[in-house]
């Protein structure tokens, strides 16, 4: 085995780019829950994502197109399960398990036209000499629009649930909605409002795989991302930043996995493709081990439903 | 104070029908600034949908509202807030994952920035004698503290109007008294005060006028300080009350015996028991006394089983028995009921009789070789509903479709019908109109004078005192010595519960 061949500094660099769709999808994941809802679609929305936002690109020759459209196809599909949860009251573990389902056949199908198709290349961001640091600018200064972009995104996330009134408003739906009702904040258009931002950002994690990572259409392309956002929410303790840290984990040992397949490591190769999953939920349950407190910051009103009687 | 001074709010004709109930109908009323009025009337009777419509939460069908001269017709609570009607709730609207000052700023149209509100907050509470941390968790906070909170996001917008509804229900006679300056102070600056209750001797220690409700219709208008608390209470439920009768009877052997039973508690912001011990003779009833959140929850789930412990923690006639399960506690005689009606005492969803066969079972030998004994099963439930006066159209009724007050009678009436050497209930008689509450406890007298050891867990002193025969108190998860319930003063019982809660603390906060 030759371990010279890994480079720190690209992989450093090849993990922030790993980490982005589920960095994405569960930043979506977490807003959603603080409002209260659980939605369990998130795997469902991002293939969505990444159908669409790969099916646009193609077609209009622009991978910005192609992510907005991605952030479009994913809110669609979150619109259905607002519907079926906010307004007919169905149950939202059911709803979000059906909405993955769907997700992946709807994806399926729309992909069969794109089997083998490259998109154009999403380009990076020119940051001129800074660029040419050494190991700084491979770390850093190496990377397409998006991954800065999602970084950004948990700041403002982070921001606004500390800081904001509206993020207040948000918590204080999740944390108890009859007495949010009881204030005249209206329940649903604000859950509605944030399962449309968790379904944009599902679908931007999985364009991110289908136009960036891989980048070319195979059926179930997400491959689990998006019940691992799911599960570095929970793990996270609904922190903004601990989900960077669990995303940034995740995307470290899927690359070092790979790294050490290449560099012949005899292990065998499953045993290292398994290795991700189980090593990021490992230490965010260590993390998190302290259920009291982490019980504490859990909303208080996830996954009930709203209804406004008498 | 009078009926011929300026008039703040006066509404006129206020109707609501719900499909199958009309809430509201006819209902008309007028309060004068700083007039302390009442609104009197039982549960169901019609006086929180009359506030909601109020304070904006609910659209009446019909009728008017005037407030200051001017037409008024909130379309939303916000609207009500900005008209100066601020509004403290019976079931607390906070959040217990936020602090105060998060609170607060949630009921306010246009806050400040969290740091002048925090000052404000702090202004404020030392203004009225309401000390108060704009930094504590909410859930951390007692709740006495609590309705603080309310009050003081109610009184940061400078309110015209303040209703409240039920806000003693959870307050120590100490706190009480506190509330009460706090409000005849309000009163005196001019603002008028909506006071919905149905405790008459607070009624008639506070208010200036009284509006009657039953069934949804004013029924009478009086000064509560020349009524009795009875001519009162018979005015609010329309019939002579017959108080429950007891007759003195000798006390068996000891039924029910805990010591030094200490356990933590299952939820984030429950109280753990410490160090409880009290014993209960047969033919006895104990009255546990408490602040809501002061372990009454966690020491019934450690009486009925759901909550295990050590097994010589909790003896049931003499034999050991903190380790076992609700059935093997009540294959030796120990029934419980729990506060929660719906979830936790009868599964929502299901019928009358199934919600019998839930408890029943064990005692009553409706199960065989695994299979249900479906012919026992109802016999049963229809002997419940029969000997309880539980109104249901049948026994195949789901149990949510019952009102409250009917369902504890059948949840009691199910527990106290299996023949029990020890009974546990946890507020018996929560939201129970007042006939239904002297029913279910002249049936918890009934079995002690059976024989039964019984302990009722109560934040309702009055019921308190009219039942039990000892009387102790729950503060903190810890548990006072028990007392003859006769002899006891309003003054030492406050005392048992803690006195003012927080108080202390939250003065070496700011001294």
């Amino acid at each position: 085995m030759d371990l010279s061949a890994i480079n720190p500094a690209v992989l450093i660099a090849s993990l922030m780019v790993a980490a982005v769709p589920i960095m994405l999808a569960a930043t979506g994941e977490l807003v959603v829950e603080k409002a209260g809802v659980l939605n369990l679609g998130v795997e469902g929305m991002m293939i969505m994502g990444a159908v669409c936002g790969l099916a646009i690109a193609v077609e209009a020759e622009s991978p910005v197109l192609g992510f907005v459209a991605a952030a479009a196809g994913g809110a669609a599909l979150s619109l259905i399960f607002a519907f079926l949860t906010q307004v007919l009251l169905a149950n939202q573990v059911a709803t979000g398990l059906a909405l993955t389902l769907f997700g992946l056949g709807l994806s399926s199908l729309i992909g069969q036209g794109y089997v083998g198709i490259k998109p154009p290349p999403t380009p990076r961001l020119d940051f001129g000499p800074l660029t040419d640091i050494p190991v700084l600018g491979t770390i850093l200064f190496r990377h397409d629009p998006v991954v800065y972009l999602s970084v950004l995104i948990i700041a403002a996330v982070w921001a606004l649930l500390k800081f904001t009134r509206a993020g207040l408003i948000l918590r204080a739906v999740g944390e108890n909605h009859d007495a949010a009702h009881a204030l005249g904040y209206k329940v649903q258009r604000i859950r509605l409002a944030a399962i449309l931002f968790g379904g944009a950002m599902a679908g931007l994690g999985g364009a991110y795989i289908s136009l960036v990572r891989v980048p070319q259409w195979t059926d179930g392309i997400t491959a689990g991302a998006g019940w691992i956002a799911l599960a570095i929410v929970v793990f996270a303790s609904w922190k903004p930043w601990r989900i960077l840290l669990g995303a940034y984990l995740f995307g470290g040992i899927t690359v070092l996995q790979l790294n050490l397949q290449a560099a012949g490591a005899r292990i065998p190769i499953e045993y290292l493709s398994m290795s991700p999953y189980l090593i990021t939920i490992l230490v965010l349950v260590i993390m998190s081990a302290d259920r009291g407190r982490a019980a504490l910051n859990a909303p208080a009103a996830l996954g009930r439903n709203f209804h406004a009687s008498r | 104070m009078t009926g011929t001074g300026e008039v703040l709010l006066r509404i006129e004709g206020l109707t609501k029908a719900y499909p199958g109930v009309v809430a509201n109908s006819d209902v008309s009323f007028a309060v004068a600034p700083g007039e302390v009025h009442a609104l009197l009337g039982e549960n169901g009777a019609g006086k929180s949908t009359l506030v909601k419509m109020i304070y904006g939460l609910v659209k009446p069908d019909s009728g008017t509202m005037t407030l200051r001269g001017a037409a008024y017709a909130p379309s939303k609570p916000g609207v009500a807030r900005q008209q100066g009607v601020a509004m403290v709730f019976q079931h607390f609207s906070l959040f217990e994952a936020l602090n105060v000052a998060e609170n607060v700023a949630l009921g306010m149209q246009n806050p400040p920035g969290m740091r002048t509100l925090a000052s404000r907050i702090r202004q404020v509470s030392q203004d009225y004698g309401l000390p108060l941390d704009p930094d504590r968790l909410v859930g951390d906070l007692s709740a006495g503290e609590r309705q603080r909170v309310e009050i003081i996001r109610c009184l940061l917008q400078d309110p015209k109007l303040l209703i409240m509804d039920e806000p003693t229900s959870v307050l120590t006679p100490q706190e009480v008294d506190i509330l009460f300056q706090t409000l005849r102070q309000l009163s005196a600056e001019g603002t008028a005060i909506l006071y919905i209750s149905h405790k008459l001797e607070e009624i008639r220690a506070l208010c200036d006028a009284a509006t009657i409700l039953r069934r949804g219709k004013v029924v009478a208008t009086c000064t509560p300080r020349e009524k009795s608390a009875r001519d009162l209470a018979e005015m609010m439920v329309g019939e002579t009350l017959t108080p429950p009768a007891r007759s003195a009877k000798a006390k068996g052997a000891v039924a029910l015996e805990v010591s030094g039973l200490s356990v933590p508690s299952p939820n984030p912001f429950g109280t753990s028991l410490k160090n409880i011990g009290f014993s209960v003779q047969k033919g006895e009833i104990l009255g546990i006394a408490g602040v809501a959140g002061n372990g009454q929850d966690e020491l019934l789930l450690a009486l009925s089983g759901e909550v295990r412990t050590a097994r010589d923690r909790i003896r049931i006639n003499g034999e050991g028995c903190g380790d076992a399960g609700p059935n093997e506690r009540r294959r030796a005689g120990l029934v419980a009921a729990p506060e929660e009606r719906l979830g936790h005492a009868a599964a929502p969803d299901m019928s009358l009789t199934e919600n019998a066969l839930l408890s029943g079972a064990v005692r009553k030998g409706l199960v065989s070789r695994g299979f249900i004994d479906w012919a026992a099963t109802r016999a049963f439930a229809g002997q419940i509903v029969d000997g309880f006066d539980v109104r249901t159209p049948g026994i195949w009724v789901a149990a949510r479709a019952l009102s409250g007050g009917n369902l504890q009678k059948f949840v009691v009436g199910r527990e106290l019908s299996q023949a029990p050497t020890v009974v546990v209930v946890n507020q018996p008689t929560w939201g129970v109109d007042a006939s239904a509450a002297a029913a279910i406890r002249q049936a918890l007298i009934d079995r002690a004078a059976e024989g039964a050891a019984v302990v009722v867990i109560s934040q309702d002193l009055d019921e308190l005192l009219e039942i039990t025969d000892r009387f102790a108190a729950l503060n903190g998860g810890r548990l006072t010595e028990p007392r003859p319930t006769q002899g006891l003063t309003v003054e030492e019982i406050g005392l048992m519960m803690g006195g003012a809660h927080g108080m202390e603390v939250a003065h070496h906060v700011h001294p």
